[in-house]
């Protein structure tokens, strides 16, 4: 089968049509997916249908029977390691995708450096960048720690997600040092006029539907190939409430007091490149700005707080757009009173301190 | 909300004043020494209340920690091997505490037998980022999992009492 062949021509058509310029680019391109559950599988199995050049793959997970509500795995490789069996998948249904894959979690010191080494230099041709990097984890530690590598690295990448209660889902294309990074504000969360405080969560941590899975995955691919071959807009944040079928859009700059130093370093550069730009006149982006409110945002408490809890959080709110908000907030930095005494300063070394520890 | 037995127990927690993670080098040294009394001032408090429930102890480098936890049911000491990593992204964002043993018994866990922490705990741990440790999130996530889960699931009859206790964790 020749590559043509295999990335078809209806997506060839794209360019006779006028949409793409040149769709053949997408076999220069390196897209690494971190998290193949069941956002990630469909959104490498769709980056292997529309032709792409080469994937990174990152898990540390197996294919489990109990996750047959999914797509993509299939009962029989329950077991296999999930890179392992997306690959061989992924290779039958196109067999020109060059894969690189890892089963291994990115967030211990043991493995995250390899991972950074990889992101910058595992494109096509070795020791180049990845074009994109795309967040496909569940959990907010992974996205944290892509966020670092990604900001020390200065590498865009895409954070995905489903809510727990399934019912909503987001993608948000994050720039380093031009769009708000990971860390610049806590997590925003899709309203779903459910009442959060009374959901339900008895005997389970989360539920899933692949209905909600395969609409952000296919929102994350399609962002994608603009981002890559260049047509249409790329969305910064892109919600989906599918209770009222909503889908709210916002962007967020960066925050200058972000936690994450690369993140303020970033900034800097950018805006350093942005100054050595020729002006071009009245392209003002549409952006809003972080605007910092007299009034307290209306807060919507994810959980069951107490008043003075819910006054403590009072921390910076941006103004957000309809349909969205913050899962919580975090105080200012200077208003913060603590009941607990701070550690007081020691001349034992730490392994006497283990010794110590191990002794009560 | 945190319940008052659990913000009592809470504010005798001594707060770490170190902001560093393990890839900080020497100010990661400092912070483990800071993690190390923390735990040390938790246990003693807990033996002290007559509460003691867990001991843990870590690899040279601080990164990988692993002990035993225990839980008093109806007279009954039921104990489970604990074990997490202390991410890159330490401490602004809490350890994942695991109880390999119990994997796939419940479904308050996630893979690995991690487990599922309530909905208070990022926003208690996000609004006290580098002054909790790891003392904490043992107070704050796996304590309170304990006392609702366990009973539940001896209950079920997943969980059953192993007449043979382990050694060595007498109290
Ligand atoms: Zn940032």
């Amino acid at each position: 089968m020749s590559s043509a062949s295999n990335v078809g021509f209806r997506l060839m058509a794209l360019k006779r049509m006028g949409i793409v310029d040149n769709y053949e680019k997408i076999r220069e391109y390196t897209v690494a997916v971190v998290g193949v559950g069941g956002v990630g599988s469909v959104t490498a199995e769709m980056l292997t249908r529309c032709g792409i050049g080469k994937l990174l793959l990152f898990d540390y997970d197996k294919v489990e029977l109990a996750n047959m509500n999914r797509l993509f795995y299939q009962p029989h490789q329950s077991g296999m390691s999930k890179v392992e069996a997306a690959e061989k998948t992924l290779k039958e249904i196109n067999p020109d995708v060059e894969f690189e894959v890892y089963n291994y979690n990115i967030t211990t010191m043991e493995n995250f450096d390899h991972f950074m080494d990889r992101i910058k230099n595992g494109g096509m041709k070795e020791n180049t960048p990845v074009e994109l990097v795309l967040s496909c984890v569940d959990n907010f530690e992974a996205r944290m720690a892509i966020n670092t590598a990604c900001n020390e690295i200065g590498q865009s990448w895409f954070e995905s997600g489903v809510s727990e209660n399934a019912v909503s889902g987001h993608i948000q294309f994050i720039i380093p040092g031009e769009t708000s990074c990971f860390a610049c504000a806590p997590p925003l969360v899709v309203a779903t006029k459910t009442d959060e405080r009374t959901l339900k969560r008895e005997g389970v941590c989360a539920a899933s539907l692949p209905t909600t899975m395969a609409v952000v995955a296919g929102f994350l691919v399609q962002n994608t190939l603009k981002y890559l071959l260049k047509f249409g807009e790329v969305s910064y944040y892109l919600g989906y409430n599918a209770l009222q079928d909503f889908f709210p859009k916002y962007a967020m700059k960066p925050n200058p007091q972000c936690e994450d130093r690369f993140c303020c370093k970033q900034q800097i550069s950018f805006k350093e490149r942005e100054a050595l730009k020729p002006k071009v006149e009245a392209v003002e982006e549409k952006e809003e700005e972080v605007v910092h409110d007299d009034n307290p945002f209306e807060i919507e408490l994810v959980s069951e707080m107490t008043e003075e809890e819910s006054k403590a959080a009072e921390g910076e709110t941006p103004e957000l757009t309809e349909g969205l908000r913050l899962a919580y907030t975090t105080p200012s930095q200077n208003t913060q009173e603590d009941a607990s005494a701070s550690i007081e300063n020691t001349e034992k070394s730490i392994e006497e301190l283990m010794k110590e520890m191990k002794g009560l | 909300m945190v319940d008052e037995a659990t913000k009592r127990t809470l504010a005798k927690i001594p707060l770490l004043k170190t902001k560093a993670g393990p890839r900080d080098g020497e100010l990661w040294v400092q912070r483990l020494k800071e993690e190390y009394m923390s735990l040390i001032k938790y246990v003693q408090n807990n033996k002290e209340s007559d509460n003691d429930w867990f001991r843990l102890e870590s690899n040279k480098e601080g990164t990988r920690w692993f002990g035993r936890c225990w839980y008093i049911h109806e007279l009954l000491r039921y104990e489970f091997d604990v074990e997490f990593d202390i991410p890159v992204t330490y401490p602004t964002t809490a350890p994942e505490i695991a109880l390999p043993e119990l994997d796939g018994k419940t479904a308050k866990m996630y893979r690995g037998g991690k487990i599922c922490l309530t909905d208070h705990f990022k926003p208690l741990w996000a609004r006290n980022v580098s002054k909790f440790g790891i003392a904490h999130a043992m107070a704050l996530g796996l304590g309170p999992w304990l006392a609702v889960e366990i009973p539940d699931l001896i209950s079920k009859g997943v969980v059953t009492h192993k007449e043979k206790q382990a050694e060595g964790a007498d109290n």
